[in-house]
């Protein structure tokens, strides 16, 4: 396929991610800052919000699991989750982070644990999008590479 | 089990102790009409005592009466004997008179049935006596009497006992006694009751004394004896006697009379009555008689003949309480049994209660799980075929994945809309309270929408009232929500036309509402007001189906809130007091419509306007149910008009707050600000009022200003015209251009015309042409001579980014204001910066952004590693700092760091003495990142020694601000 199709399908994503909620004007900001000194930044950046993410939703459902929960240490992973999120301009998982912050503030379990679902599964979908979106670039710099050489 | 066999148990005991209750009601009851029953009869029976005792008194008194009635009679007859025989010399009376007077006053002595004299004769006197009478004395046996010492021969007697005549009264035992008693006491006296000669009836026999003159009246008894001349004797039938006064008295029938001679009170002598008495014995009464004889006592026994009834009333009464009792029994009973049964079917609802409550919450529970587990799936499925579609696919493989695609997304968008539906029905969802902008929320809806309307050819517009506050408070995902969905009904069923979001302030749109009002009753224009050339004054110049959405009175909007606008803009308070803004937002479109048999049920779930419409258009109908409970609960309400094949018109209300500024500065600037395009001019070509004010609008966020010609004409002439003024202008003019007005052959002409003005010098350069087009197709037709094309829909950001592209302004805009990305490069090009935050990601792009600009950035994961780094000396120029971290968060680094500072400082000061040392102070620009913009935050900052802070997702903006202030500033101190 042209790349420009390509160039155009991935626009067509990351605006319907836009339109959507999924993602603010942060992640804007993020294309931005790629640029030809930096040509992978966006992917990196989403690679390690990914991780990162992954990693401390791991931890919360561990800490979610135990019969007494931490709520000091859950407040501090969810913290992170949110600094993240709204770093990359993950826009719902940052709303859904706020929204657990304060059922940790209340140590309400019940609520902590709804809000962890609703993280999670805010963060799934963005995470396909994001995948989807990857793959685009991935095959677009391919393209890129390939014409150059 | 066990707790229900003891139920059981319970019921049972509970069942004996209702018969139990029962069976004590019925024996109180019975209780109750015995215990009344022998009351009234005791009543009844004293009151039957007192009757009799009342006659019987009555009857005593009769017969005593009667009795002394013939008593003084004999008594009469005594003197009468005394003053006619003894007196009379010779006697006056004998045998012949005696009889005779006696038998003509018989009547005075009814009870008396016969009187006789007998004269006292003492034994020496016989002789002399029986030769005078000529008959010697008898006895009561008829034979001549023995020697006595004296006689009582009788002389006179009345006809009916002419036989005792000659007898002598003292030979008989009972009137021997008599006589004796009755000579000595001077009264009448009475003998025992006996039978009575001829009658044979029971009977006394009174005697009365007679005396000679002259006896004084307290004689003695031998005075008495002495004076005795004879006696008077009567029987007393005293059974007739009582037997005819009974007669005369009423209650004959009932009473039984005995009357006893009680002298010998051990051995009563009956006087009348049966021998042996019957009748009823228990009652009676006994009254004493006097009959005028003291020695003797008489009395009479009453009682009724037969027991007197018992009364109806003591049978009736008790009976109709008994019936009472019973019936409230009766009554307290199937009120208690009512009240059992109620309470336990109360039980069994309240237990189906549970139960259904139990069932809505495990169906939405249900459904928000399995709509959960169904979207996660579907995300991978839709993220394939998306990547599927990348690949190269032959056509039918391509057709098929996006046929695939498309069902997908539909399917993703329906469980979406059952889990919101869910969600409502079990109360769970909640209207978020977060600041939004609401202008850049439409124009994200309408990109949404961008490239179907393109395809139709349809004019896709929004349209905010200036009045509407930049910045509310409210739910931006719920109301984007409403939008899209009206917005994408709209352009599902638009083929023609035009879409047209409107945003007015409530108080706003009503007052026009008014004014309207008034101006159709002056001169109903309005309606009757289709134009002649079968054009309308709206957006597309299609008829919409709400008149009021016509130009005229948007006009009138835009009328009302120009002043206004003004007035915010130099700086007078413009918010009212109230924190409350209600937004009145209107969807009109030019579709299909709504039928009118359908138009009632619109709202209700999974209800379309009729079946053929999902199989025409798609869709489960569930959105506008959807909506209109997200405007309710966001406080507002959803309605429509519609007309079939003219279009609808849906407007809601909604409710937010306004927002208080956020402390600590704005940090978002308004768009206007921000962009390079401020203070340019345009001018706008456009037929039609309605698009030209929506242009108008979009212009006017990016700070232009716009005037408006209908015609390129009008354009030309005025541009003419103006020339002179705009020679002053420094700003490129833009010419905006509507493709209606844009015929073929028009470009070249108004081409050739500015490059001729140009070249005369009335205009310092040809002004940017810009087309608006609404389709792709229009955009092909676009010759030569124009400078961009800009498609609809309209959306600042689109906007300022062809205008952006058509000036160049890249190049000539940086340069003008300091603030731009370049400047900003400039400014951190080759500077060390050191960024500390505990969060990868942030890290990461935090570093991306300033590396972005030349920086050279050096990462810290913690605020010990960023002491280590920065141990004096150091080569870093700024530092950015993250406020929390575990460990030791961003307000103890910066303390410490500035400890460090302040101690070199010092050394420093000592040092410079000698070596008049040209460095400065050491003082590490400190900017701390943050995502809590309060000024709470933003306090501490200041205090532990932080220089400024900048919001965590970076922004340019401030980072230009923020960045500025130190390394503008720090050179030039050193300068």
């Amino acid at each position: 396929m042209a790349p420009t199709a390509l160039q155009e399908k991935l626009n067509g994503l990351v605006n319907s991610m836009f339109a959507e909620g999924l993602l603010d004007e942060q992640f804007q900001q993020l294309q931005m800052l790629q640029d030809g000194s930096n040509p992978g930044f966006v992917a990196e950046v989403v690679t390690l919000f990914c991780e990162d993410s992954e990693r401390i939703l791991a931890e919360l459902t561990k800490l979610m699991d135990q019969a007494v929960v931490d709520y000091s240490k859950v407040d501090a992973y969810v913290h992170q989750l949110k600094g993240s999120s709204s770093s990359v301009g993950a826009q719902n998982v940052k709303l859904a982070c706020i929204q657990f912050r304060q059922f940790c503030e209340d140590n309400n379990k019940e609520g902590c644990m709804r809000a962890l679902n609703v993280v999670k599964h805010e963060y799934y979908h963005l995470r396909s999008k994001f995948e989807t979106m990857l793959h685009l670039e991935n095959r677009i710099q391919a393209y890129e590479t390939k014409q150059q050489s | 089990m066990v707790a229900g066999m003891a139920a059981a148990g319970g019921r049972r005991r509970w069942w004996l102790n209702r018969t139990a209750m029962v069976v004590v009601w019925v024996v109180v009851s019975v209780g109750i009409w015995v215990g009344l029953h022998w009351y009234i009869r005791t009543v009844s029976m004293r009151k039957a005592e007192e009757a009799l005792e009342s006659m019987c008194e009555e009857r005593a008194r009769m017969l005593q009466d009667q009795f002394a009635v013939s008593v003084n009679h004999v008594h009469a007859l005594a003197i009468l004997v005394s003053t006619f025989h003894y007196r009379k010399q010779p006697s006056a009376i004998d045998q012949e008179t005696f009889a005779f007077y006696t038998a003509k006053t018989a009547f005075e002595r009814p009870l008396l049935n016969g009187v006789a004299y007998a004269q006292r004769v003492v034994h020496s006197e016989r002789g002399k006596f029986e030769s005078q009478q000529g008959w010697t004395i008898k006895t009561m046996k008829q034979e001549p009497s023995p020697v006595q010492d004296e006689y009582a021969p009788v002389i006179f007697s009345q006809e009916t006992v002419s036989y005792i005549e000659a007898l002598d009264m003292m030979s008989g035992e009972e009137d021997r006694e008599n006589i004796l008693r009755a000579r000595a006491t001077g009264k009448a006296v009475l003998t025992n009751p006996f039978r009575l000669l001829g009658s044979n009836h029971l009977g006394v026999v009174l005697t009365f004394p007679v005396y000679h003159a002259g006896l004084p009246a307290d004689a003695t008894v031998e005075q008495r004896v002495k004076a005795t001349a004879g006696y008077l004797g009567g029987a007393f039938d005293v059974e007739s006697l009582v037997e005819n006064l009974l007669r005369q008295l009423a209650g004959n029938q009932d009473i039984m009379v005995n009357v006893y001679d009680v002298t010998n009170i051990s051995e009563p002598l009956i006087m009348y009555g049966p021998q042996n008495p019957d009748g009823f014995m228990p009652l009676s009464h006994v009254s004493m008689l006097d009959f005028g004889d003291p020695f003797r006592k008489h009395q009479m026994v009453c009682r009724y003949s037969q027991k007197p009834p018992i009364p109806l009333s003591a049978i009736t009464t008790p009976s109709g309480v008994f019936v009472i009792c019973m019936l409230a029994g009766y009554i307290l009973y199937a009120a208690w049994t009512r009240y059992d049964n109620v309470r336990e079917d109360c039980r069994k609802m309240e237990e189906l209660k549970v139960q259904a409550e139990a069932a809505d919450v495990a169906k939405s529970q249900f459904l928000a799980t399995v709509s959960h587990e169904i979207r996660t799936p579907m995300n991978g499925v839709l993220g394939m075929l998306d990547m599927l579609l990348d690949t190269d696919l032959n056509l039918t493989q391509k057709d098929y994945a996006q046929t695939a695609q498309i069902c997908g997304k539909a399917l993703i968008a329906l469980i979406n809309e059952v889990l919101d539906r869910a969600k409502i029905e079990a109360g769970k969802l909640e209207i978020e309270a977060v600041p939004f902008e609401l202008r850049s929320i439409l124009d994200d809806v309408l990109s949404l929408f961008s490239s179907k309307s393109r395809e139709k050819g349809i004019e896709l517009a929004v349209f905010v009232s200036h009045k509407v506050p930049e910045i509310v408070t409210g739910d931006p995902g719920r109301f984007r929500q409403i939008i899209t969905n009206l917005v994408g009904n709209s352009v599902k069923f638009t083929e023609h036309g035009h879409i047209f979001v409107q945003v007015h302030l409530i108080e706003n749109s009503n007052k026009v509402m008014d004014a309207k009002v008034d101006t159709d009753l002056n001169g109903c224009l309005s309606d009757m007001m289709v134009p002649s050339d079968g054009t309308f004054n709206t957006l597309s110049g299609l008829e919409a189906a709400d008149r009021r959405n016509s130009w005229e009175n948007f006009k009138l909007l835009l009328s009302d809130e120009m002043p206004q606008s003004d007035k915010c803009k130099s700086g007078m308070p413009c918010s009212k007091d109230s924190s409350n803004v209600t937004l009145m937002v209107s969807v009109e479109d030019t579709g299909i419509g709504i039928p009118l048999q359908a138009q009632d049920r619109v709202f209700t779930p999974f209800m379309q306007a009729d079946s053929s419409t999902s199989r025409n258009y798609g869709g489960t109908g569930i959105g506008l149910s959807i909506s209109k409970c997200l405007v309710e609960l966001m406080g507002g309400q959803i309605n429509f008009i519609s007309r079939p094949n003219v279009g609808s018109t849906f407007t809601f209300t909604a409710v937010f707050q306004r927002c208080k500024k956020i402390a600590g500065g704005d940090p978002k600037r308004t768009l206007s600000e921000s962009l390079p395009t401020k203070g340019m001019k345009a001018l706008l070509v456009d037929a039609r009022p309605v698009r030209s004010a929506v242009t108008r609008y979009h212009l006017q966020r990016l700070g232009i200003t716009v005037e408006v010609a209908s015609t390129i004409k009008m354009t030309l002439n005025a541009l003419s015209e103006q020339n002179g003024c705009l020679r002053s202008g420094k700003h490129p003019y833009i010419l905006l251009i509507e493709k209606d007005s844009w015929t073929p052959g028009m470009d070249v002409y108004l081409h050739d015309q500015l490059l001729e003005w140009k070249q005369c010098g009335q205009i310092p350069e040809v002004p940017k042409v810009i087309l608006l087009v609404t389709s792709e197709s229009d955009k092909a037709k676009v010759g030569s001579f124009v400078d961009t094309v800009i498609m609809k829909p309209l959306r600042a950001s689109t906007v300022a980014a062809c205008l952006q592209h058509a000036l160049g302004m890249g190049k000539q805009g940086r340069k003008e204001m300091p603030n731009g990305p370049a400047f900003l490069h400039s400014l951190l090009a080759g500077k060390n910066i050191l960024v500390v935050d505990d969060n990868k990601v942030n890290l990461r792009v935090a570093a991306g952004a300033l590396k972005k600009y030349g920086a050279k950035v050096e990462c810290a994961e913690s605020g010990k590693d960023a002491l280590s780094l920065l141990q004096l000396p150091h080569k870093f120029d700024a530092c950015f700092m993250d406020v929390q971290m575990p460990e030791m968060d961003g307000f103890e680094a910066t303390r410490q760091i500035r400890l460090m500072e302040s101690k070199a400082n010092e050394q420093n000061k000592c040092g410079e003495a000698d070596e008049g040392s040209e460095r400065a102070e050491w003082h590490l620009p400190i900017l701390a990142m943050t995502a809590d913009v309060i000024q709470a935050t933003y306090e501490e900052c200041m205090k532990c020694g932080m220089d400024d802070y900048v919001s965590k997702p970076f922004e340019e903006q401030q980072l230009y601000q923020a960045v500025a202030r130190f390394l503008l500033s720090k050179p030039n101190s050193d300068l």
